[in-house]
C-alpha cells in the first residue's frame, strides 16, 4: 500500500481511473434503473412501489460501505501513518452521508404506501439515522481539523471517531434479526434470495453502477483535496518569500 | 517491538473492545429495543390492560370480520405460538390483509382483547411478481411451490 504513499504515483493511476469508473458506473446505473422501471414485473403485494428497491438497496449498501471505508482509512492512518489514508477518509465522508440520506428518504417514501407510515422508531431505521448523524459529526470534525492545517485534513481524533463509529455497522446489519422490527428481515442472505429472480436482476446492475460511481466521486474528491493541499503549501512558501 | 506494531495491537484491541461493548449493549437492549411484542411475549409476560404497546404478528386467515358499523374490524393476531384477538376502528392500510403481517398500536382491554388505535402493515422479505401469487416460498430450498 505504501507504493501509493507518493501522491504523484497515486494521481497517475487515479486520473484515468476516475473517468472509467464514472462513465461505466453511470451507464450501468442508467441501464439498471431503466430495466427496473420498465422491464421487471410489479410485486404481487406492493405493486409498483417495489421499484424503489433498485435505488434504496444500493444507497443503504454504500452508506454502510462508506463508513467501513472510513474505518479502514482511519486504521491505516493511526497504525501505518499512510499519508493518503486521511485524504481518503475525508473524501468518502460526503458521498457516504449523501447515500445514507438517499437511503433514509427512499425508505420513507416506500414506507408510506407499504406500511402506512413515513417514519417509525424501529431498530433498522433508528440505527440508520444514527449512521447519518455519525457522518455529519465526522465531516464537522474533519473540516475543523483541515482548518487547523492537519495534513490531509483528518486529525487523529477524527480518525478515532471514524473507528469508533464502525460499531454501528454490524448493529444496522443485525437490527432486523436481533429485534422485532417493522422493517422486514434480510431478503438476500448467503443461502439465497427471497426476492424472485425476475425482480432481482436489475438490482445487480444498479448496485454495481452506484458502487463504481461512488468510487469515481471518492477519487475526484481525493484529487481535489490533494490539489488543495498543494495550493496551500505553495501559498505558504510564497508568503514566507 | 516497532512503534508501528504497538499502534496496530493497540488499535485492534480497542476495536475488539468496542465491538464487544456494542454487542453487549445491543443484546442487553434485546427486549427494550423491540419495536413490537409478539402474542407469545404477551402470553408469557402478561400485558397490563390500558398500557400502550405495539402488538405484531400475522393476521390469522379467516379471522377478519367487519362489524355492522362498517369501520370496525375484528381479527386475530398470531406468531405461531400464541394468538390474541384484536379490534380496530378506522382505515386500515392497503397491505393489511389476512395471512400477512401487521403491527398494531394500542392497548389491551380488561378482557384481553387488543384495542388498536393505529394499524401498520408489516411487509415480509419476499418479493415476487403477480404471476407467482398463491405460491409458497420454501425457506430452505428457495423454491416456489403452488399452494394447494
Amino acid at each position: 500500500m505504501h507504493r501509493f504513499a507518493n501522491p504523484a504515483r497515486f494521481l497517475k493511476i487515479a486520473r484515468p481511473l476516475t473517468g472509467w469508473l464514472f462513465w461505466s458506473g453511470l451507464l450501468l446505473l442508467l441501464v439498471g434503473a431503466a430495466c427496473g422501471l420498465f422491464v421487471t414485473p410489479a410485486d404481487y403485494l406492493q405493486g409498483q412501489t417495489v421499484r424503489i428497491l433498485y435505488i434504496h438497496v444500493p444507497a443503504a449498501w454504500l452508506g454502510m460501505g462508506g463508513w467501513t471505508g472510513i474505518a479502514i482509512a482511519a486504521l491505516m492512518q493511526l497504525v501505518w501513518r499512510h499519508p493518503l489514508a486521511a485524504v481518503a477518509g475525508r473524501a468518502i465522508a460526503a458521498p457516504g452521508a449523501l447515500f445514507t440520506a438517499i437511503c433514509l428518504m427512499t425508505g420513507s417514501i416506500w414506507g408510506r404506501p407499504t406500511w402506512g407510515t413515513w417514519w417509525e422508531w424501529d431498530g433498522r431505521m433508528t440505527s440508520m439515522l444514527v449512521l447519518f448523524f455519525l457522518y455529519l459529526g465526522y465531516i464537522a470534525l474533519a473540516n475543523a481539523s483541515a482548518r487547523q492545517g492537519q495534513q490531509g485534513g483528518v486529525s487523529n481524533v477524527t480518525a478515532i471517531f471514524g473507528l469508533v463509529g464502525a460499531v454501528n455497522i454490524p448493529i444496522i446489519n443485525r437490527s432486523v434479526v436481533w429485534w422485532n422490527s417493522l422493517h422486514q428481515g434480510p431478503s438476500i442472505t448467503l443461502r439465497g434470495s427471497s426476492i424472485d429472480g425476475s425482480l432481482l436482476w436489475p438490482l445487480g446492475l444498479t448496485l454495481l453502477g452506484f458502487s463504481l460511481l461512488f468510487g469515481a466521486i471518492v477519487l475526484m474528491r481525493m484529487r481535489a483535496i490533494l490539489a488543495e493541499n498543494k495550493v496551500e503549501a505553495r501559498m505558504q512558501r510564497l508568503a514566507r518569500g | 517491538m516497532k512503534a508501528k506494531h504497538q499502534r496496530l495491537i493497540l488499535a485492534l484491541a480497542a476495536l475488539v473492545a468496542l465491538v464487544g461493548a456494542g454487542l453487549l449493549a445491543a443484546s442487553a437492549l434485546k427486549d427494550e429495543a423491540a419495536y413490537f411484542y409478539a402474542p407469545a411475549d404477551v402470553k408469557t409476560k402478561g400485558a397490563e390492560p390500558g398500557k400502550a404497546i405495539r402488538l405484531g404478528g400475522m393476521v390469522v386467515k379467516g379471522s377478519l370480520k367487519r362489524a355492522a358499523d362498517g369501520i370496525t374490524i375484528h381479527f386475530d393476531v398470531t406468531d405461531g405460538k400464541a394468538t390474541v384477538p384484536a379490534t380496530f376502528s378506522g382505515i386500515a392500510p392497503d397491505l393489511f390483509k389476512e395471512g400477512s403481517g401487521v403491527v398494531a398500536e394500542g392497548a389491551f382491554d380488561a378482557k384481553g382483547t387488543f384495542i388498536a388505535t393505529n394499524l401498520l402493515a408489516k411487509h415480509d422479505e419476499r418479493y415476487m411478481p403477480r404471476e407467482l401469487e398463491g405460491m409458497t416460498y420454501n425457506e430452505t430450498t428457495h423454491e416456489m411451490k403452488a399452494d394447494k
